[in-house]
C-alpha cells in the first residue's frame, strides 16, 4: 500500500485501527463508524487527531456534528463499480465545509482519479504497483468542465461568458 | 442545430486521447478485460456475441447531412458496410475491431459526434421528440434544454458511477413521442400562468424485467433550477439506490420501494440545500436557444398544386404522404419520416449508401437538418409541399420509400439472438416473418394505427412492454418461446401490455399475431377505432379466447 497525495507517494502519519485493536499512544488513528460509535467520547478526548472510515452506505450526515473533531475521512470503494463515496465526498465538501484530507481507500482505477479530485478526494491509498503516472495524467486529461466541482474552477457554463 | 464552441471540442478531443490511451493499456495486457470494461463502457464499446459493438450518440436525435456522411464513412471503412439506428437516438456498429475504435472515435470528433456515456452506469445520451422545433403545437422546442443536459451530464464527475445506467428524455408536446414516461428521469416543457418556462419531472420509469410507468415529481422546475433539481434527484439515487442486485438497481425500482412521496421528500430537501450551486446563466441558455433558431423558411401558401397533383396521380406516392407526411408548423412544409423497415432488412438498419442517400436528400430538400427517432427510422424535418414527389422518388430510389409509418410492418425490435450473448431467442427473423405476413399494404392500411415491438429477452431493450403488441423472447427449457403482451404504449397515455398467457414456438407466433389481428378487425368499432383503443374498450379476453380456445 502506498499513500498518494497531490500526485507523489507521501508518507502515511495515520494508522487504521481495527474495531478490536487497542489505540495507539498518541498516535493519528482512523476507526470505523461503529468504533465510532461505541468509543466516541474516549475518541474525541484523545490528544491526537481522528480520523473516520466510512463503508460506502455510511452518510456523512450521519456523522454530521462531529465533523469538526475529525481531520480524515476515508472513504471506502469496496468495489469501483460503488460510486456513492462520489455524493458522499462532494457533501462533505459542499454541504459540511469538510476541510480536512478525504481519502479514497479500496477499488480505485486509474480512470476515476480526475473525477475523484472534482469530488474532493485529496488523498489516495492504492497498491504499491499502482503507477503515479494515473495521478500525473488526471490533472491534464481535461482542462475545463462542464459542473461546478470542489475545486471551485468556473465551469465552461461560466467561462463561456467571461 | 448545436455546434460545438472551442471547449466543447476539447472536451470530446481530450477524451478521445484518453480513450486511446486506455486501449493502447488494453492491447498491452496492463488492463485485464474487467478494469477496460467500464472504460470502454463509457466510451460506448460493448463486447458482444461475436465482436465489439460500438454505440454512437446522436444527441436529442438531431444530426446534419455532415455528420450522417460520417456515420456512413465508419460504416464503411470500419464495419461491414451498415449501422444499426437504436431505440435510443444512437447508431451501433456490430463488427468494428477493438485497435480501430480509438480512430473511430477521432473521426467522428471532426463532425462533433461521439460514444460518450452511450453505456455504462451513467447518465445516457439524452433523446427527444423527432419533431421537435417543427411540430405544430409545441410548448418550445426542447432541443435547447436536452443540449443543456447533454453538456452538465458529460463526463459528471459525482454521476459516472451510478447504481445503474440513467436516461433522460425531454419533450416539448403535449403529444409524447419520445416515451418520456418511461426513463428514469421525464422532462416536459410547460409554461406557467405567467407565461414562464419550466420543466414538468417524471421520476422512475422504464422498461427491462419490471416495467414501471414514471410518476410525476413535481409540477414546475423554473429554468434557472433545472439542473439542480436534476442533481438533487440523482444525489438522493446515488446514495440511496440498491447496488446489491442489478435488477433492482434502477431508479425506478428506488422510487417505488420508498414510495413517491418519501423519495421527493428527500430531493426536496436536498434540493433545497444546493439550488443555485450549478449555474446557469440567462445568457447561456439564450446562447444554446440561438443554435436552435428556425432555419430560413420561405413563406409559402399552405398547399401546393404540384403536390396536390402528384397524390391525386401516383397512388404509390398517396400512400407514402398518407403514412410518412406529417404536418408542419411552417406553412408550405412538411416533416416526412423515412422508413428503415423494409422487408428483409433488420429494423433500423441502414446502409452506408443509404446514410449518404439521405445525407443527400436532407441537404438539398430539408434545410441541412435529419433526426433520428426512438421507433429506429429518420426524419427528414423541413421538406417544401413542391419537393415532396422529389424526395420521395429519390429515398425510394435508394430503398429508402417504404410507406408503413406507424402501421404493422414498421416494428421496433432488438438485435436479439442474431447479435446479443443475453438473448433467449431470435427477435430478427420474427420480425421479417411478421414484415412478410403483412406485407400487403392494403391489409395494412385496414389494419391502421400498430406498434409491435419486440425483445429477445426480458431486458426489454425492444420495448416490448409498450408495444400495442409485445413480442417477448423466453427460454422454456432450451426452447425459444415467444410471449404476447397486448395493449401497451409508450404515449402520452403511457400503459404496460398484459401478457396474454403462455407463449408460443417460433412457428405460431406469427399465426397469433394473426389472430389478434382478425380478434380486433372483427370486434372494433368502425375503421377509425384503432387496436389500442379496442384493445382498452374490450379488454385482453376475448384475444385470450381466441388465440386458447381453439388450441
Ligand atoms: C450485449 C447485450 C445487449 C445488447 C446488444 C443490447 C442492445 C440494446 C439496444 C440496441 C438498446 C436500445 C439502444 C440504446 O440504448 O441506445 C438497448 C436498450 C436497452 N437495453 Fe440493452 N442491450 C444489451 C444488454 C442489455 C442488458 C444487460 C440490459 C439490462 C440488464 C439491457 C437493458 C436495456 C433496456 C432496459 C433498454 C431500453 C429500455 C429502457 O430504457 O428501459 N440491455 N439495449
Ligand atoms: S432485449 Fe435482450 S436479447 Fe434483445 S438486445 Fe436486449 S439484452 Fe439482447
Amino acid at each position: 500500500m502506498k499513500l498518494v497525495k497531490n500526485a507523489s507517494a507521501v508518507a502515511d502519519d495515520w494508522t487504521h485501527v481495527a474495531d478490536d485493536d487497542e489505540l495507539p499512544e498518541g498516535k493519528a488513528v482512523v476507526v470505523s463508524l461503529a468504533r465510532f460509535r461505541a468509543d466516541r467520547d474516549k475518541l474525541v478526548g484523545r490528544n491526537a487527531p481522528l480520523g473516520l472510515r466510512l463503508k460506502s452506505n455510511e452518510a456523512p450526515s450521519s456523522v454530521a456534528e462531529d465533523l469538526g473533531r475529525i481531520a480524515l475521512v476515508a472513504l471506502e470503494f469496496p468495489i469501483f463499480r460503488d460510486g456513492r463515496g462520489y455524493s458522499h465526498a462532494v457533501q462533505l465538501r459542499q454541504r459540511f465545509g469538510f476541510d480536512g484530507e478525504i481519502r479514497a481507500v479500496g477499488d480505485v482505477l486509474w480512470d476515476q482519479i480526475p473525477h475523484m479530485i472534482r469530488c474532493g478526494i485529496d488523498g489516495f491509498e492504492v497498491g504499491d504497483d499502482f503507477p503515479l503516472a494515473a495521478f500525473e495524467e488526471a490533472r491534464t486529461v481535461f482542462t475545463r468542465h462542464y459542473q461546478p466541482d470542489v475545486t471551485g474552477q468556473p465551469t465552461i457554463l461560466e467561462l463561456r461568458h467571461g | 442545430m448545436y455546434r460545438y464552441d472551442e471547449f466543447d471540442q476539447q472536451a470530446v478531443d481530450e477524451r478521445v486521447a484518453q480513450f486511446r490511451g486506455q486501449v493502447g493499456r488494453r492491447l498491452k495486457g496492463e488492463l485485464t478485460e474487467d478494469q477496460f470494461k467500464p472504460l470502454r463502457l463509457m466510451n460506448g464499446l460493448y463486447l458482444q456475441l461475436h465482436a465489439y459493438m460500438l454505440r454512437v450518440a446522436i444527441p436529442y436525435g438531431t444530426l446534419s447531412p455532415r455528420q450522417m456522411r460520417m456515420l456512413a464513412h465508419v460504416a464503411r471503412k470500419y464495419d461491414k458496410g451498415y449501422g444499426h439506428f437504436t431505440t435510443r437516438q444512437n447508431i451501433q456498429y456490430n463488427w468494428p475491431r477493438l485497435v480501430d475504435t480509438p480512430d473511430i472515435l477521432a473521426d467522428l470528433a471532426t463532425v462533433e459526434m461521439h460514444g460518450i456515456q452511450t453505456s455504462g452506469n451513467c447518465i445516457r445520451n439524452v433523446t427527444s421528440d423527432p419533431f421537435s422545433g417543427v411540430a405544430a403545437g409545441e410548448v418550445e422546442d426542447p432541443r435547447p434544454w436536452c443540449e443543456i443536459i447533454r453538456q452538465w451530464s458529460s463526463f459528471h464527475p459525482e454521476f459516472s458511477y451510478l447504481p445503474r445506467k440513467f436516461k433522460i428524455a425531454v419533450t416539448g408536446s403535449e403529444h409524447d413521442r419520445a416515451a418520456i414516461k418511461l426513463h428514469d428521469i421525464g422532462i416536459r416543457v410547460v409554461r406557467n400562468a405567467a407565461g414562464e418556462t419550466g420543466f414538468e419531472f417524471w421520476i422512475g420509469g422504464g422498461m427491462g424485467r419490471t416495467p414501471i410507468i414514471a410518476k410525476k415529481i413535481r409540477d414546475f422546475v423554473p429554468k434557472a433550477d433545472l439542473l439542480d433539481y436534476a442533481t438533487a434527484c440523482l444525489r438522493v439515487y446515488n446514495e440511496l439506490g440498491r447496488r446489491d442486485n442489478i435488477y433492482k438497481a434502477r431508479i425506478k425500482i428506488l422510487v417505488h420501494e420508498m414510495g413517491l412521496e418519501k423519495y421527493s421528500a428527500l430531493v426536496d430537501e436536498e434540493f433545497a440545500r444546493s439550488q443555485g450551486t450549478v449555474k446557469l446563466p440567462d445568457a447561456e441558455i439564450a446562447r444554446i436557444q440561438a443554435y436552435f433558431a428556425p432555419p430560413a423558411y420561405e413563406t409559402l401558401p399552405a398547399t401546393s398544386t404540384a403536390f396536390e397533383a402528384r397524390r391525386f396521380e401516383d397512388k404509390g406516392f398517396r400512400t407514402f404522404v398518407r403514412t410518412n407526411v406529417h404536418a408542419h408548423k411552417v406553412p408550405g412544409y412538411a416533416i416526412v419520416s423515412v422508413s428503415l423497415k423494409a422487408p428483409g432488412v433488420a429494423p433500423g438498419d441502414a446502409s452506408a449508401d443509404q446514410m449518404d442517400a439521405v445525407a443527400d436528400i436532407a441537404e438539398r430538400y430539408s434545410l441541412d437538418e435529419l433526426r433520428v427517432t426512438h421507433e429506429q427510422n429518420l426524419v427528414l424535418p423541413n421538406v417544401k409541399l413542391d419537393d415532396l414527389y422529389t424526395v420521395w422518388k429519390q429515398l425510394s430510389a435508394a430503398g429508402l420509400g417504404s410507406a408503413n409509418i406507424g402501421l404493422i410492418s414498421d416494428i421496433i425490435c432488438c438485435p436479439g439472438l442474431d447479435y446479443c450473448d443475453l438473448a433467449n431467442a431470435r427477435s430478427i427473423p420474427i420480425a421479417d416473418e411478421l414484415q412478410q405476413r403483412f406485407a400487403d399494404l392494403e391489409r395494412q392500411y385496414a389494419i391502421g394505427s400498430l406498434k409491435i415491438k419486440m425483445s429477445g429477452c426480458i431486458n426489454a431493450c425492444g420495448h416490448h412492454h409498450v408495444g400495442h403488441i409485445g413480442i417477448l423472447g423466453v427460454d422454456k427449457h432450451g426452447k425459444e418461446l415467444y410471449q404476447l403482451q397486448l395493449g401497451g404504449s409508450g404515449a402520452e397515455d403511457a400503459s404496460i401490455g398484459q401478457i396474454t398467457g403462455a407463449g408460443f414456438p417460433p412457428e405460431r407466433i406469427v399465426g397469433a399475431v394473426e389472430t389478434v389481428i382478425e380478434t380486433y378487425l372483427s370486434l372494433r368499432h368502425g375503421d377509425a377505432e384503432t387496436f389500442l383503443d379496442c384493445y382498452r374498450r374490450v379488454g385482453l379476453a376475448p384475444f385470450k379466447a381466441a388465440l386458447y380456445e381453439a388450441r
